[in-house]
């Protein structure tokens, strides 16, 4: 298996789970090149979120292998150590902390030691200042960075968690659902920033927004019933009689 | 490093709650042995005792304060921390009774020759030494956390299943210290104690000793506790109570975050309870009493959770309210409490400190509280 799995940043294969007998994840396969940016649809309950609960180490398959890098077993590791891999993860219903302060919220995520012995005695070097700057700016909340991230609207929310992914430096983005509840201006930069990003790490979006999907311009995979109905550029599987079926029959 | 750490940990409140503590270390005592008993600044040494008793009281807030106001873990078996410290207290505190006792054994307590016994139990062995003693009141209550902690926040045991297995925990250890041959007195625990580092207890200078002692004991557990919050670590905990799942997937290892405020919580309320102990002169089983715990977490809901400074107000306010209350109208306390815990659930989330900085500051810090946690301690209490 491993020998199918190399070259590949992530290889997910036949992998199946169950919940109280519902199969949400049925016989799913999928690999993600290094460098490469995906784009998931597929209608509600499909499984999108479930299989990054499988990825990141939330949810464990009954069965199917799950391999970052060619090699390293996601399906032993706890969600800690999946994060320290360099996988980060964006939560749906947008996941930031409420009773810290926009800086201290990125402060947390930027990459660095995670143990608690560090923690306390960590102080923040004049680099890591600079990182937190520098992502502030991208996610443009400079201006806001003592506020409370509880002040925050929903789409300065978004923004933050993807802020705060793109502080744990990971090689691979699993960005769920990133322009949920954000106005037409600002899905348009979202998607401009995931491009910036998709240009040196690998991401995996999940996306309702179909606008929002063209604008990225990249290999889409429509999940169905928990495994991959099609796979192909996003006219291709918009005109493939199954996804059509799918997504008119509901 | 370690005095950088301390002195950088407080804020403008925090150095003048520690400069108040300092000052009443010294001023209260004073007020007791200098001032004469006419005057309008002395302080009978009921009063000094009584005060001495609400500060370690304090003191066991603020260690419930780290946990749940920073960490979200609402701990209702903090009592059985702060007695353990004070049965370890209480131990060096028998043994130094020496042959002054009822039954005159050089070696054995009174008990121990009623119930027959011929030596003394292992877990006795040392207590006769005051520094083996003291670190034992930071030790066992620590080392019992680290376990029980370990077991259980390995196991993602957390919300009301967690606070209702610390109720278990002091509610089994209740039954255990009420055993005879538990070799720790039973029902009556351990009193009748006569020296602290061979001062006479009674004494009144020993006394404003232990007041000083037990204030000083408290400005030292604020700056800890302000350095632990006001660190990035204590950012970890406050992260882990509002979002722990993200905190993890953000690469923090949850349990061992929770495990380091937990421990040292404890090891905080065990100092607290052997400071107690010497003040009250006796330390019995009913220091175990789930209600005991459940008290501590009111003190911390009134002050003001997750402030550090409010749990310290609540406790000392709180109780001296009950003993007033078992003063004038013994049967209304419990009433009393029960109705003060619902106000301040319902109106003041953020306590007496969060009332204070609402009124005089004009701003109420917005924080988040966690509302599920508040229920919690509603549905066990
Ligand atoms: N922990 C769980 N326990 C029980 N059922 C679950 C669990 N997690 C997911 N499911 C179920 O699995 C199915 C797939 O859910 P999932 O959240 O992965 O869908 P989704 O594709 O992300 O949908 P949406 O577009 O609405 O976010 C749903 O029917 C859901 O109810
Ligand atoms: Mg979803």
């Amino acid at each position: 298996m491993t020998g199918k799995a190399e070259g590949s940043l992530l290889y997910l294969d036949d992998v199946s789970v169950s919940f109280d007998g519902f199969r949400a994840i049925n016989r799913l396969s999928l690999v993600l090149e290094p460098g490469e940016m995906r784009a998931i649809i597929g209608p509600n309950g499909a499984g999108k979120t479930t299989m990054m609960d499988i990825i990141t180490g939330k949810t464990r398959p009954d069965t199917g292998d799950v391999l970052f890098d060619g090699s390293v077993d996601l399906t032993r590791l706890d969600e800690a150590a999946i994060a320290n891999l360099g996988i980060g993860r964006k939560f749906q219903k947008p996941t930031v902390f409420e009773s810290h302060s926009v800086e201290d919220n990125i402060a947390l995520a930027l990459k660095g030691r995670r143990g608690a012995l560090a923690a306390l005695f960590h102080r923040r070097s004049a680099a890591e200042q600079g990182r937190i700057d520098a992502l502030l700016a991208t996610i443009r909340l400079s201006d806001k960075r003592d506020l409370l991230a509880a002040r925050l609207s929903h789409g300065q929310k978004q923004w933050l968690e993807i802020g705060m992914l793109l502080a744990q430096e990971p090689r691979l983005l699993l960005v769920d659902e990133p322009a949920a509840g954000m106005t037409d201006a600002e899905t348009a930069e979202t998607a401009i920033l995931l491009k910036e990003i998709a240009k040196t790490q690998s991401v995996v979006v999940v996306e309702h927004d179909m606008t929002f999907v063209r604008a990225l311009g990249v290999k889409v995979t429509v999940l169905h019933e928990g495994s991959v109905l099609a796979e192909g550029s996003l006219d291709a599987v918009s005109a493939n009689p199954k996804v059509i079926e799918v997504y008119l029959g509901r | 490093m370690i005095t950088t750490f301390l002195i950088d940990s407080l804020d403008r409140r925090g150095r003048v709650v520690v400069a108040l503590l300092v000052a009443l270390a010294l001023l209260v005592p004073a007020g007791n042995l200098l001032v004469p008993e006419g005057s309008a600044f002395h302080v009978s040494t009921y009063q000094l005792t009584l005060c001495g008793k609400y500060l370690t009281y304090a003191l066991l807030a603020l260690s419930v304060d780290l946990v749940w106001g920073y960490c979200g873990i609402l701990s209702l078996g903090h009592g059985a921390f702060f007695a353990l410290g004070g049965y370890a207290m209480g131990m060096y505190l028998m043994r130094q009774i020496g042959s002054r006792g009822v039954y005159a054994d050089p070696v054995l307590p009174d008990f121990m020759v009623f119930l027959n016994w011929k030596e003394l139990p292992w877990f006795w062995q040392g207590f006769d030494m005051a520094w083996y003693a003291f670190l034992m009141v930071a030790l066992v209550p620590g080392v019992l956390a680290f376990l029980f902690g370990w077991l259980s926040f390995r196991s993602r045991v957390t919300g009301v299943y967690l606070s209702i297995i610390t109720q278990a925990l002091t509610y089994a250890l209740l039954l255990a210290f009420f055993r005879n041959d538990m070799g720790f007195g039973g029902n009556n625990g351990l009193t009748d104690f006569k020296d602290i580092l061979g001062f006479p207890i009674q004494a009144p200078g020993t006394r404003a000793a232990l007041f000083s002692a037990s204030a000083l004991m408290l400005a030292l557990g604020f700056v800890v506790a302000s350095a632990v919050v006001r660190s990035k670590l204590g950012k970890v905990l406050i992260a882990i109570r509002d979002a722990e799942s993200r905190t993890r997937f953000i690469g923090y290892r949850v349990e061992h975050y929770k495990l380091f405020v937990w421990t040292l919580s404890a090891a905080m309320a065990g100092i607290a309870g052997a400071l107690y102990v010497p003040q009250v002169g006796i330390i019995n089983p009913s220091e175990f009493d789930p209600a005991a715990s459940i008290e501590a977490v009111i003190w911390v809901a009134v002050g003001g959770r997750g402030t550090l400074v409010g749990p310290l107000i609540g406790a000392v306010a709180v109780n001296f309210g009950k003993t007033w209350f078992t003063g004038v109208l013994p049967e209304v306390w419990l009433y009393a409490l029960g109705a003060l815990f619902v106000v301040v659930t319902l109106f003041l989330p953020r306590g007496i400190v969060g009332l204070w900085e609402t009124v005089v500051t004009g701003r109420s810090k917005p924080a988040k509280e966690p509302d599920e946690a508040g229920e919690k301690a509603g549905e066990a209490a």
